[in-house]
Order: C-alpha cells, then structure tokens, then sequence
C-alpha cells in the first residue's frame, strides 16, 4: 500500500532520510508490502531516477512509480486494453524501469519521455505482439560524460514542451490524440503535423552534430 | 550523405507514438539510421510521448500493485539476456540487418522479370515490406498503388518524374502518384520498399501477369 502525500510538511512520521534535493523519503517494510511515506517538494523525477540507478533505491522508486505506474495503466487502457492486461503490462514496465535504470541518460531524455518509450515497445511488444524495429544506435549512453548543463536543457525543453500543448488548437490536440491512442489516417500520415516542436528538434539537431563531430576526431 | 527527401511529419509522428504498423515502421527506422534531421525530428516527438503520458489520465491500480513489481525485480529472469551484436558495416542498415542479416549476398533474391529481383520480408499486418535489386537503366513498369507506398534507396538511385531519390532517400507516395521508377544508368539500385496493398500495373498484360510475379 502506497500513501503518498504531496506538499504536506506534517504527514511524516517515525524516521526518514532528507534527500540533497529536498525530496523526503521514509520506507517502512512490513513483509512483502512496502508502505512509502514521502513529502515532495519537487517533483525532480531525473535525482530520483538517478538515485534508482546508482543506489538501487526502494525509495525513490516507489515515488516514481506513484507517479508514472498510474499513468502508463491510463494511457495502455486508453490504446484499447482491457484493465487487467494494462495492470499487468505497467508493472512490467516499471520493472523494466528499475533493470534498465542504467541506461537513462538525462543529457538524452527527460524521465517521462525515457519511461514512455519504454512503455510504447512493451505496448507493440506484449499487446500487439510485433516487432518494434529501432534505428541504430548511436554510441552515446550513460558511458560518455553527464553534461549537467544539457540535462538542464532537457528539462526545461520538456517543460515548455508540455505547456505548449495545453494551449495548442483543437485540430492538433486531435491529432495528437489519435497518433498516440489509434491510427493515423493515410492523408494525416502524408501531412505535416504543424505541432510546435521547433526548438526542441534544432536542439537535438545539433546534439547530434556535435556528437557527430566527435566521432569523426 | 546528403538527404534530400524525406519521411512525412505525420510518419515520423505516427512513428515515434508507436502506432505505425510493422512494416512501415521498419522503413522509418531503416530512414532514421541514416537521417539525422529525421532521428531528431522522431526524438522531439518522442518528447511528445513523455508530455501526453505526464499530463495523462491515471488508471487506479491494484492494490499491491507495487508489492508485486518488487517482486517482478527480485525474480531471475527470463531467457537468455539479450546480447547487442555490433553490426556490420553494410549496405543494410542496423534495423534491416534484424531482419536479413549483415549480407546482401546472402539475401535469397527472387526473380520477378526485366531483371528486377526481390525479397520479401516477414513482417505483420497487411503491409508488404520488400528489397527490390533493379538493374542499372532498367525502368520498373507503370504503376499505381492501392495505398501509401514508401520507398527507400539503399544503393545507386532511381528518378521518377517527381525526382531523383539517392541513397538514404525516401519517396512517400499515395494512390495519387503514378510513377515509372528508372535506375540510373551506371549503378543497379537496391531499395526498401513497402506496400499497403497489392501494386495495380496498368497494361493488362502485367496485371495478368501480377499474380504469377507476386510484385
């Protein structure tokens, strides 16, 4: 059982660790269930992936999947699952998340966009049983240098990201709507999608020339 | 590379959701490998995902739904762990090569006349993914289509009269376009190509002939 109060300062009690980014933490493991008490100052997503991948934290993954486990089941019953098959692909999904914890990098994605590709192939794979053929890699990963200063841009990209598609028009929300929850029509496939994604792709455009660059050195 | 045509928004959108169907999706990924405008254009999309999941509707979940996924992660795994092979360098893009291996030699090619060889690729749904080997100057017949048909060169080039499509470009077509690909003079083309149905030749020679060819 999860309790989870957000910007409670008094819900806390018995002993609790304070996180360095102000995230208050406190496990209580009673045989098999974990009860997770925690007051979120902010919702810093990425320090609490990174605590998963570099501490292999209960903690910080239980606030994680408060957050995202209810979301991947929405957006799975949402493509047309039934609630149990959505239940069940969502915690294999976060699953996967804690497994492949070392592979988020967030100099690449944010939590939410690296949490939802997971949840897309494991939605083509276990529901819809195909194949998801994916571009070559390129060879950077968690290996090269954090760059601090990009993961920040990360954030703040999908910040304005997501405000931008609140105000978006109703043609775009629909399209949005039917690539993500069905198919698009073969017209809607030809056309340009005039959703607002300007400066976030420049910005991978020159990511990847840099990295380019790099490579050929 | 110097890429002039590209895949349509709506694609690398429809993408990058996870909506496209199998073989088409192979092709945007085939394309992706070797487009770096096209790689971020699918990652800004991908972005996309991440907002419309984040400021998506929750699903109340079972009660020891946490329980268990901590017992998912404490369980061995399944199977065998899964081993990345680098691959090769090819002609064969990395997400072509999951499908017929790092070799274009050894790409079991069918006749399908004038010349022009196939293979057709195991993929799901309705669509037909093919690698078509067109000899060099050898026009492939007029043709309309019966849906959305994409194209992509891996090899040489072709021009039809909507352009020329060198290696890493990609035609997207729809039922409008009737078009005589022809393989520059110098150099056999290879291309990726996928179909949504049945290609419709026009004499009734070929369309007499169609089944027999199975192009």
């Amino acid at each position: 059982m999860i309790t989870c109060y957000e910007n409670v300062k008094e819900a806390v009690v018995g002993p609790s660790t304070r996180s360095e980014n102000g995230i208050l933490l406190q496990i209580d493991r009673h045989g098999t269930q974990d009860h997770v008490i925690m007051e979120v100052m902010d919702k810093d997503w990425t320090a609490l992936l990174l605590r998963v991948r570099d501490h292999q934290d209960r903690a910080a993954f239980g606030a994680l999947f408060t957050h995202f486990a209810p979301r991947i089941k929405g957006f799975l019953m949402k493509s047309g699952s039934s609630a149990s098959a959505s239940e069940d692909c969502a915690q294999d999904v976060m699953a996967t998340v804690w497994h492949k914890a070392h592979l988020f990098d967030p100099s690449r994605a944010s939590v939410a966009t690296w949490v939802f590709t997971i949840a897309r192939n494991r939605r083509i794979d276990v529901i819809r049983k195909e194949r998801r053929p994916e571009p070559e890699d390129l060879p950077w990963g968690p290996q090269a240098t954090l760059d601090q200063g990009e993961a920040l841009i990360i954030a703040q990209e999908n910040d304005s990201l997501a405000a931008a598609i609140a105000t978006l028009p109703q043609n775009q929300r629909a399209l949005i709507e039917r690539a993500f929850f069905a198919d698009l029509s073969h017209a809607q496939l030809m056309q340009e999608t005039g959703l607002p994604l300007g400066t976030i792709k420049s910005r991978i455009r020159l990511a990847l020339e840099r990295l380019r660059h790099k490579m050929m050195q | 590379m110097s890429i002039n045509h590209h895949l349509s928004e709506g694609l690398i959108l429809a993408y990058a959701a996870g909506s496209l169907p199998e073989a088409y999706s192979l092709i945007a990924a085939a394309h992706i490998s070797m487009c770096d405008d096209c790689r971020a254009a699918a990652t800004a999309y991908e972005a996309l995902g991440g907002a419309v999941i984040d400021d998506g509707d929750s699903a109340a979940l079972c009660q020891d739904s946490l329980a268990k996924t901590f017992a998912r992660i404490s369980a061995p795994a399944l199977g065998l762990p899964v081993v990345v092979t680098p691959k090769a360098p090819s002609v064969l893009p990395a997400p072509l090569q999951d499908y017929l291996g790092a070799r274009l030699e050894d790409v079991k090619w069918r006749n399908v006349g004038m010349g022009v060889r196939q293979c057709v690729l195991k993929t799901k749904g309705s669509q037909t993914a093919r690698l078509l080997h067109i000899p060099a100057g050898t026009a492939v017949p007029d043709h309309g289509h019966g849906g959305l048909e994409l194209t992509l060169v891996l090899k040489g080039a072709f021009s039809d009269k909507t352009g020329r499509f060198g290696v890493g470009d990609v035609e997207v077509a729809d039922q409008s376009v009737e078009h005589t690909p022809v393989a520059d003079p110098d150099m056999d083309c290879i291309c990726l190509a996928v179909t949504d149905a049945p290609l419709r030749f026009k004499s009734f020679l070929q369309r007499a002939l169609q089944p027999f060819f199975g192009i």
